[in-house]
This record gives C-alpha cells, sequence and structure tokens, in this order.
C-alpha cells in the first residue's frame, strides 16, 4: 500500500523559515565571524579570539554579570511563583476578580520607555512620590535609583511591576485547559484544597509553567530597555548588566567587541536554559 | 461567592489599587497639569486643568508627528501579528505531532531566535540587499523573524493539549493537511491566540529599539520613538511628557479591553468543553 | 476605522505642502531641542528666504551617547542626511571622516574659519571636512554673584581658594557645589575643565597621552581632576539630590541662589535665557582654579561641525549652504535665535555688546594671550567612552580618585586601539 503523506506536511514551516532564516540567523551568523576581527563598520581587521579577551579584562564584567544573574532569577523566580499563586486566586471566583484580571495587566501595556520615565520621576530620591510618602510617615526613603548597591533590585522591582501581569495571565490560560473534572475527582477523593493544587493544579499547568519560567529567565539574563530606561547602568556602572554593558560598547563605536559580548551572553543563556529546557522536556505529558 | 472570598476581594482591591493604579492615577494626574505645576512632581489634584491645551500641544509637536507614528505603528502591529499567528501555530502544529529528526533543528532554531540578540549592522546589510531597509513592510517582517521564537513555543505547549484523535478524525473524513490545522486545530487554540493576540500587539506597538535601528526616517517614526525624542524635547514640561505617555498607551489600552473579553469567553468555552 | 489613518496621514502632508513646491530639499539631522537646533532651524529659514528653490527637512534625533551611535550607524549605512551637525574634536575622528565625508577644503568661505577650528576637524589625510556652527564654550565654573557679594567672597584662582569659599558658603546656608548625574555628562566637568591647569603644569601631556606615554593615573596634575571630585564630595559641599538632578535642575538652582558654584560648558547660558531670564544677570563665570594662582586660565572647547556625508544626493547644494553658514551673516542669525553665548569661529563675527554676565566673563580669557587652552579632546582623538560614568562614580564616593584615574585609562585603551593608533 503507498505511504500516505503525512497530514503535518514540512512546507507548512516554510513561510516561517524563510522570514526567521533570512532576517535573523544570517545577520548572526555572519556577526559571530564579525566577533572575531575589529571592525568599525567601514575597515574589517582580524584579531582572533582578542575581542573576547578585551572583553573578559573589562573592569565591570563580575559586578555586570552578578547583576545579569541576580536580576534573572529575582525576576523570574517571582514572575514564576507569584504568577502562579495571582493566577489561582484570580480564577477562585474572588469578589471583582474580573476588574482585578484587568488591573493586574494594566502595567504590561505602557512601553518600556514609559514605565522607565514614570518610575524614575516616582523613586526620585526627594521629589519623587515614593520618597515623599515615606517621609510623611517618618521614614528616609533611600535613593532607590540613586544608590549605587540599591539601584539594580530595584530596576528589579519595578520590572516585577510591568510584568508580573503577563505571568498571571499566562497561567491563566493554562488554568483554563485543565478541566474541572479533576478537580471534582480530587474533591470526592477527599483531598483538601492544598492538596488540590499541589497534584491537580501545578502538574497539569505545566506547559504556562514551563513557558513562564524559560522566558522571563531568558528576558531577564537579556533584559536592557528597563534598565537602560532607568538607570543606564549607573549610578557609574553599579546596576550595568551583560546587555547593557554590551550596549555601551556599540554605542562607543567598538562594534567588533560588542558582538563578542553578544556571543558571550548567548552562550551563557543557553548554558542555563538548555539544560533546564532538556529537563523540561523530558517530563512533558501529552494528553 | 462566600464571605472568605469577599474579604479576600477586597483586601486584594485595595492592594492593587496601591500597587498598580496609582502610578497610572500619577500619569494621568501630572498630564493635566500646567508645567509649573507639573514640574513639582507631586500627588495633588491639578491646580488648573490643561487636558485640552496639553493633548494639543503633543498633538502639534514636530508638525503632528504623533498621528504620523500612530499609523505607522498601526500598521506595523497588524501586520506582523496576523503573520505571527498563522505562521507561528503553523510552526507549533508540526513541530508538536510530527515525530521527526528535524524537530531538533527546529526547536534548536527557536531557542536560538529567543536567546540570541539580534545583531543590528549586518541585518541592516541584509535588509538593504533585499529592498527592505526603512521600510514599514520590512519593519513588518523583523517584527516577525524576531516574535516567531515566542509564538511558536507558546503554540507548541498548548497543541499538547489536543487530543491526536480530532486529527484522526478529521483525516478519517477526508480532510486534507491545511484544512485539519485551519478548521479544526485553529479554532481550538482560541485561548492561546487571543493571548498571542494581546501579548506581541502589545510588545510590537511598545518596541523602541528596533524601528530606531530599522526605520529611520522622518517619515517612518514610530510611537515609541517620539516618546524617546519628545523627553529631551520636553526636558523640563513633565505635563507634556507624561501626557505623551498617557496617549501612547492608549492604543494598547483599547486592544486589550476589547480583548479581555474574548479571553475570558474563550476561557470558559475551553472549561466547558473539558 | 480604516478612513481614519488616511485622514491622518492628509493632516500631516498638508501640513508639509509648503515644502512640496522646492526644486531641492536638503535634510538637516541634528541633535533635538536645544540652542543648536534653534540655531540650525534660523539659519535654514534665512537661506530659504534668500534662496527659495531650496528648502529644508530638519530631523531631530537624541543627543548624547545615543546620537553618537544613530551618526555612526546612519554613516555606515549611507542613510545619513545631507547634511549633519556633530561634534569636532575626537568624535569627529571617531567618524572616520576620511572614508565617510565629503572634502570642504575648497569651500569659498573656507578662508573665513579661524585656524583653531579648522584644525578640529581636519582628517588624518590633512583636509578640511567641517563647518563652525554655533560658538565655542568655556568650561569651567558658573557661580552666583549674589551669593559672593551677600558673603563677601572674591573669585578663587587656586583651588585651595575655591575650597575656603566653599566652607563659607556652607555655613552661609547655602549648596556650595552643585552636581547633577542625573545627566551624567555633567559629571565630567571638573576632569575635563581643568586641561587648561593640566596643560600648564605638563606642556607636552597631549601628545604623550595619544602616544601611549603619558597616563592619568600617573600624572599628578592629570590626577588632579579626579581628585577634586572626589574632595568636594567627601567635604559634604553637594545638593542633596545630587544624584538624580539634571541639567535644567542644576542650573535653576544657580540662578535662584540656592546653589553657589556649578562646574558647566558656557552654552548653558542660553538655557538660564530661556528658563530664568530674569536671573541672568546673577551668574557669572570663572575658570577652574588649579595649584597655581599665575597660571589661570580657561579650558575651551570648540562647537559643532556641520558635515556633508559622501552618499548624500545633493552634494552641491549642501555645499553653498555650508559656505552661507561661514559668513558674519550667518554668525548674527545665530546670535539673533540663540543670544550671544560665546565667541564664533568665523572671521569679523561680533557680539552685540549687550551679552549676559557669563558672556562677559568669559571675553577677556579669549582677549589676553595664553589665557585658553582647547581642551584635550581637540588636542587628542583618545578619549574614552566611559569617563561620565566613572566621575559619577568617584563624585559620588562610589570609587577612591586614584582608581578613577587608572580606570579611565584603561577605558582609554579602547578607544585608541580601535583608532589604530600606533603604540597602543
Amino acid at each position: 500500500m503507498k505511504e500516505r503523506p503525512s497530514p503535518y506536511p514540512y512546507w507548512f514551516v516554510l513561510p516561517a523559515a524563510v522570514i526567521f532564516v533570512t532576517l535573523f540567523l544570517v545577520p548572526t551568523v555572519a556577526s559571530f565571524w564579525f566577533s572575531l576581527t575589529r571592525w568599525d563598520l567601514f575597515t574589517t581587521t582580524f584579531i582572533g579570539l582578542d575581542n573576547y579577551r578585551q572583553f573578559f579584562k573589562e573592569p565591570q564584567l563580575t559586578r555586570s554579570l552578578f547583576n545579569t544573574v541576580v536580576y534573572a532569577v529575582i525576576t523570574s523566580g517571582t514572575k514564576s511563583v507569584l504568577g502562579l499563586l495571582l493566577a489561582v486566586a484570580l480564577t477562585s471566583g474572588l469578589w471583582g476578580q474580573g476588574f482585578l484580571r484587568t488591573v493586574v495587566f494594566f502595567p504590561v501595556l505602557v512601553s518600556t520607555i514609559g514605565v522607565g520615565i514614570t518610575f524614575a520621576t516616582l523613586m526620585h530620591p526627594t521629589k519623587g512620590l515614593i520618597n515623599v510618602s515615606l517621609a510623611a510617615i517618618g521614614l528616609d526613603g533611600p535613593g532607590w535609583l540613586t544608590n549605587a548597591t540599591l539601584a539594580i533590585y530595584s530596576v528589579a522591582m519595578i520590572d516585577l511591576w510591568k510584568g508580573i501581569g503577563l505571568a498571571t495571565v499566562i497561567y491563566i490560560a493554562g488554568l483554563s485547559a485543565i478541566s474541572p473534572d479533576y478537580y471534582e475527582a480530587a474533591r470526592i477523593d477527599g483531598a483538601t484544597r492544598m492538596q488540590q493544587f499541589w497534584r491537580v493544579t501545578v502538574p497539569l499547568v505545566r506547559p504556562a509553567t514551563v513557558t513562564v519560567v524559560t522566558l522571563s529567565l531568558i528576558g531577564g539574563l537579556r533584559s536592557f530597555d528597563l534598565i537602560w530606561a532607568t538607570t543606564r547602568g549607573g549610578p557609574g556602572f553599579s546596576s550595568d548588566v551583560l546587555a547593557s554593558v554590551i550596549y555601551k560598547q556599540y554605542q562607543a563605536g567598538f562594534y567588533g567587541l560588542s558582538t563578542a559580548g553578544n556571543v558571550i551572553l548567548f552562550l551563557m543563556i543557553a548554558v542555563i536554559i538548555l539544560p533546564l529546557t532538556w529537563w523540561f522536556n523530558r517530563r512533558e505529558v501529552d494528553l | 461567592m462566600t464571605r472568605r472570598q469577599y474579604v479576600t476581594g477586597m483586601i486584594a482591591m485595595a492592594l492593587a489599587g496601591v500597587i498598580f493604579i496609582l502610578p497610572f492615577v500619577f500619569i494621568f494626574l501630572t498630564a493635566m497639569k500646567t508645567k509649573k505645576d507639573a514640574s513639582l512632581l507631586t500627588f495633588t489634584w491639578p491646580k488648573e486643568w490643561h487636558l485640552a491645551q496639553n493633548f494639543l500641544d503633543v498633538l502639534k509637536t514636530q508638525n503632528y508627528q504623533l498621528l504620523l507614528a500612530y499609523f505607522n505603528s498601526s500598521v506595523i502591529t497588524v501586520g506582523a501579528v496576523a503573520m505571527l499567528i498563522v505562521f507561528g501555530a503553523l510552526v507549533g502544529y508540526v513541530l508538536q505531532r510530527r515525530q521527526s529528526r528535524w524537530n531538533n533543528l527546529i526547536f534548536g532554531a527557536v531557542l536560538v531566535g529567543l536567546i540570541v540578540p539580534p545583531a543590528v549592522v549586518p541585518t541592516i546589510w541584509v535588509m538593504q540587499g533585499l529592498h527592505l531597509f526603512k521600510t514599514i513592510h520590512g519593519m513588518i517582517f523583523i517584527q516577525v523573524a524576531y516574535g516567531l521564537a515566542f509564538s511558536v513555543l507558546l503554540y507548541r505547549s498548548f497543541i499538547a493539549t489536543i487530543p491526536r484523535d480530532l486529527d484522526e478524525a478529521a483525516i478519517i473524513d477526508g480532510a486534507r493537511p491545511l484544512q485539519v490545522f485551519f478548521k479544526v486545530i485553529l479554532p481550538l487554540l482560541k485561548p492561546v491566540t487571543v493571548t498571542l493576540i494581546v501579548v506581541q500587539s502589545i510588545a510590537i506597538f511598545n518596541d523602541f529599539t528596533n524601528p530606531l535601528y530599522y526605520l529611520p526616517g522622518k517619515d517612518n517614526v514610530t510611537v515609541q520613538l517620539t516618546l524617546f525624542n519628545f523627553q529631551s524635547q520636553f526636558v523640563s514640561q513633565f505635563n507634556l511628557l507624561f501626557m505623551n505617555i498617557l496617549l501612547v498607551t492608549i492604543p494598547p489600552l483599547i486592544v486589550f479591553i476589547f480583548f479581555n473579553r474574548q479571553i475570558v469567553a474563550g476561557m470558559t468555552a475551553g472549561a466547558v468543553k473539558g | 476605522m480604516r478612513l481614519y489613518p488616511s485622514a491622518a496621514l492628509l493632516a500631516a502632508f498638508a501640513l508639509s505642502a509648503g515644502f512640496a513646491h522646492a526644486d531641492t530639499t536638503l535634510s538637516l539631522l541634528v541633535g533635538n531641542g536645544g540652542p543648536d537646533f534653534v540655531g540650525l532651524q534660523a539659519l535654514a529659514d534665512a537661506y530659504h528666504a534668500a534662496h527659495p528653490e531650496v528648502s529644508f527637512e530638519i530631523e531631530q534625533r537624541p543627543s548624547g551617547a545615543d546620537g553618537d551611535n544613530i551618526v555612526k550607524t546612519r554613516l555606515a549605512t549611507g542613510e545619513m542626511s545631507d547634511v549633519f551637525l556633530y561634534n569636532s574634536g575626537s568624535l569627529f575622528q571617531a567618524m572616520k571622516p576620511t572614508d565617510t565625508l565629503v572634502d570642504l577644503t575648497d569651500l569659498a568661505n573656507q578662508a573665513n574659519v579661524l585656524d583653531s577650528f579648522k584644525s578640529v576637524v581636519t582628517g588624518t589625510d590633512g583636509k578640511i571636512y567641517g563647518i563652525p556652527i554655533g560658538p565655542a564654550m568655556g568650561g569651567g565654573i558658573l557661580y552666583n554673584k549674589k551669593i559672593y557679594a551677600d558673603l563677601g567672597l572674591s573669585v578663587p584662582k587656586t583651588w585651595a581658594d575655591f575650597m575656603a569659599n566653599n566652607e563659607k558658603i556652607k555655613a552661609g546656608g547655602k549648596v556650595p557645589v552643585i552636581q547633577t548625574y542625573g545627566d551624567t555628562w555633567t559629571s565630567q566637568l571638573f576632569v575635563l575643565a581643568d586641561f587648561f591647569n593640566v596643560q600648564a603644569a605638563v606642556p607636552g601631556f597631549a601628545a604623550d597621552y595619544t602616544g601611549n606615554k603619558a597616563k592619568y593615573a600617573a600624572t599628578p596634575a592629570a590626577m588632579a581632576g579626579f581628585q577634586h571630585q572626589e574632595d568636594v564630595f567627601k567635604a559634604g559641599y553637594l545638593n542633596a539630590d545630587f544624584g538624580a538632578a539634571k541639567l535644567d535642575d542644576g542650573l535653576t538652582m544657580l540662578a535662584m541662589g540656592e546653589g553657589a558654584h556649578y562646574p558647566m560648558l558656557t552654552f548653558a547660558v542660553a538655557n538660564i535665557k530661556q528658563n530664568n531670564p530674569d536671573k541672568l544677570a546673577d551668574v557669572g563665570l570663572f575658570a577652574q582654579p588649579g595649584a597655581d594662582a599665575a597660571h589661570n586660565g580657561l579650558t575651551v572647547w570648540m562647537p559643532a561641525g556641520l558635515y556633508i556625508p559622501k552618499t548624500s544626493k545633493n552634494i552641491d547644494e549642501a555645499k553653498k549652504f555650508l559656505d552661507f553658514v561661514a559668513t558674519t551673516e550667518a554668525c548674527d542669525i545665530q546670535t539673533k535665535a540663540n543670544g550671544a553665548t560665546g565667541p564664533y569661529l568665523v572671521k569679523g563675527c561680533t557680539l552685540p555688546s549687550d551679552v549676559p554676565a557669563v558672556v562677559a566673563d568669559m571675553m577677556p580669557y579669549f582677549q589676553a594671550d595664553g589665557m585658553t587652552a582647547p581642551a584635550l579632546e581637540f588636542l587628542s582623538p583618545v578619549k574614552g567612552p566611559s569617563l561620565e560614568q566613572i566621575t559619577v562614580e568617584v563624585g559620588s564616593g562610589i570609587r577612591p580618585a586614584a582608581d578613577g584615574a587608572a580606570l579611565y585609562d584603561q577605558d582609554v585603551e579602547k578607544q585608541a586601539k580601535q583608532l589604530g593608533l600606533p603604540n597602543w
């Protein structure tokens, strides 16, 4: 009997592949080559691994690596956990939950620059609303974005404010895919709400969890827009992350060096994300 | 509704109010003030209401640049999101359903798409070669290229929750692959599609860096670019700056309000189907 | 829904209909807001009035480091406007002018341009690539004359005198030194404006610096700038919100008499004129004092230049416009638009008799011999990109001065290598 052509033909992938390969893969591969050169956009001089050596000699490297990881872990961890809890709370029939769901998502709508400007204003050390309110109850608010040790954490908080709504919405979509029959069955078996949460919700909301963790971790490691809009890596270099260091090099015209930095960032993310994704994939439940 | 749900709801409202709504109120109030009033940066009721005045001032800046920007940003967003939905779902579908060696390669490409920051100048060169640079449709393709990874990832995850029996049933009924996809699968993906529409259109509408590089030129302004430019323009005019932020946030707000009902409808439909 | 966007487009086009009938349209790129834009707009309008067949489209870009980025990328991808405004000196060199710009050596009015400016827009091939726009700027300490009068202080000639004044100002309840790290570039003035004193102490510094022989950390005279920044912070002379305050905040504080000293470039007087015009007479300027009272002079910044990229399609028309900018008539137009903020680099350009106090304080330095020195970035192409972050760190007490100087030396290495300078 003649073999039936698959109902999932390869050519489905074609339109996406054409756009992706031409506008993303090709330039990216080209840039790997450029990372091995001294490149000023007009001439290219091959210098081997010099850019990489220079990048590792970057005085702020340790600090920015630390900041990158801390920022990613804080934002990703909180979004993954808090997002799920919020989603559960907002699907449990609370009074005004429709309104709450909308409100939680509002910050996602504002552009990063808009959020950056707004919070830089709110966090102004003497005139900003936050410190003024704290002063009204007798507390001396710190320089949220101007204190060298505090700055990166403040930006992480702003990131959370902006992004938690998205995590929550993705979780809500995931929760809605869980049939109520499962909960029914668990209740009949006498499970408490806690047990229902751990035994039914968490395993079955897995697709959403994987999405949120992976995306927020990658996003956190690559994060640039918000940090740039609020502190530009300052004061000094104290809130620099890898992405902003790379961007500053790009701005200064050190294109080869900046591209090498991009490669390093990519490798770093890959080293963290690939094992994570493999671990997630192994345990995927196919219904 | 139980008492517990009621009380928890109230507490949640209060907290949400402070955390999430307060910054917006601040933006709104400051956008209504006069220049001097706004420069004090206080959380007070405006001494005079300058809503119309500020609105017009921002609109008129740089020859009504904001209107053109709205148009450009909307075209880019709608075009890109439409393609992302269709192409992304197609790939996610094949990736999930068909077991083959190519899967790992495609999935690897997806991860690369998520992880690797784009290389600006080589991309510009490629676009120039294809006559796509500085064009709106070129920008649309760029947004599609950068957004595919996320879309594919999301679709792949959720197609896993659709039982294969449905595909089989349709095939047995004589449906061709495209029909299976469009008539059976895509409708079931409504919650994800709607979520994606909301998320991607907001992300693309709010995107700043990509149009900055790939769509330079006075006629090519996008909404975020005007906000960025006006920062220095309005350096001591906080009222106009915040009015600008307000105006720039309205389209995503409209999208969200419109689709919010769809998200809810989609979710309840999914729950009932079970 | 579909009609609305088209209507908007029509509206946008209708407004620019006035430009639709000209024969040539020159596109101009300039940093947004500020005197550069205002001046260029005035020049464009005047030229258009005289030559109606040429009209202009002015595009604004962000200023600062973001702007540097845009200029370089546009040049590299051939997307630059017909004429663009950009710094002279080391930033000019970083544009690879010999590869990217049109040679302007043979422009008719090039003879009008002062040699001092020509030297900072000359490429490595000896050709001239730019025309000056705007006046030269002095970098020193803006001070509030009223506070000085109230406390009976006199203009300091040495750093020690300066600090003594600060102590008295602090006792008098005012902020001695204003810093505005919300705009990071403003933090560099203590280091950069000190160059006159460095030059006076170590005359060969610029050349040795370019040749990788002299370093900031190893040259005490050069280190002084960093040390001063640290000292001012340590003595508690700064304003409370120095970490977040911006340029305009600082200028307002100074003009209103809340703060006494603000290290800044003289172009800022245009801001004061716009925001606090009635206080203009209260603000003056003195050169940053060094160790030696006998050698006290002003560090000077050359103005920006107008350049034409090789890829322009209207090179001839653009050249004619630039020719116009190098005339006394153009100077007068700029003075009318921005007020007088300093001396022009075109021969024969004069300033009106009623200039703001800052400018009146500045002119004597230019009129005497040996009382000015160009800033280092005009004598050496080597300038590190991270100086402003380092000075913020030193000025906020995050990093000691010696460390900061050493860090800057490292930073500069990258720029030198990128430029392909010998000996690095």
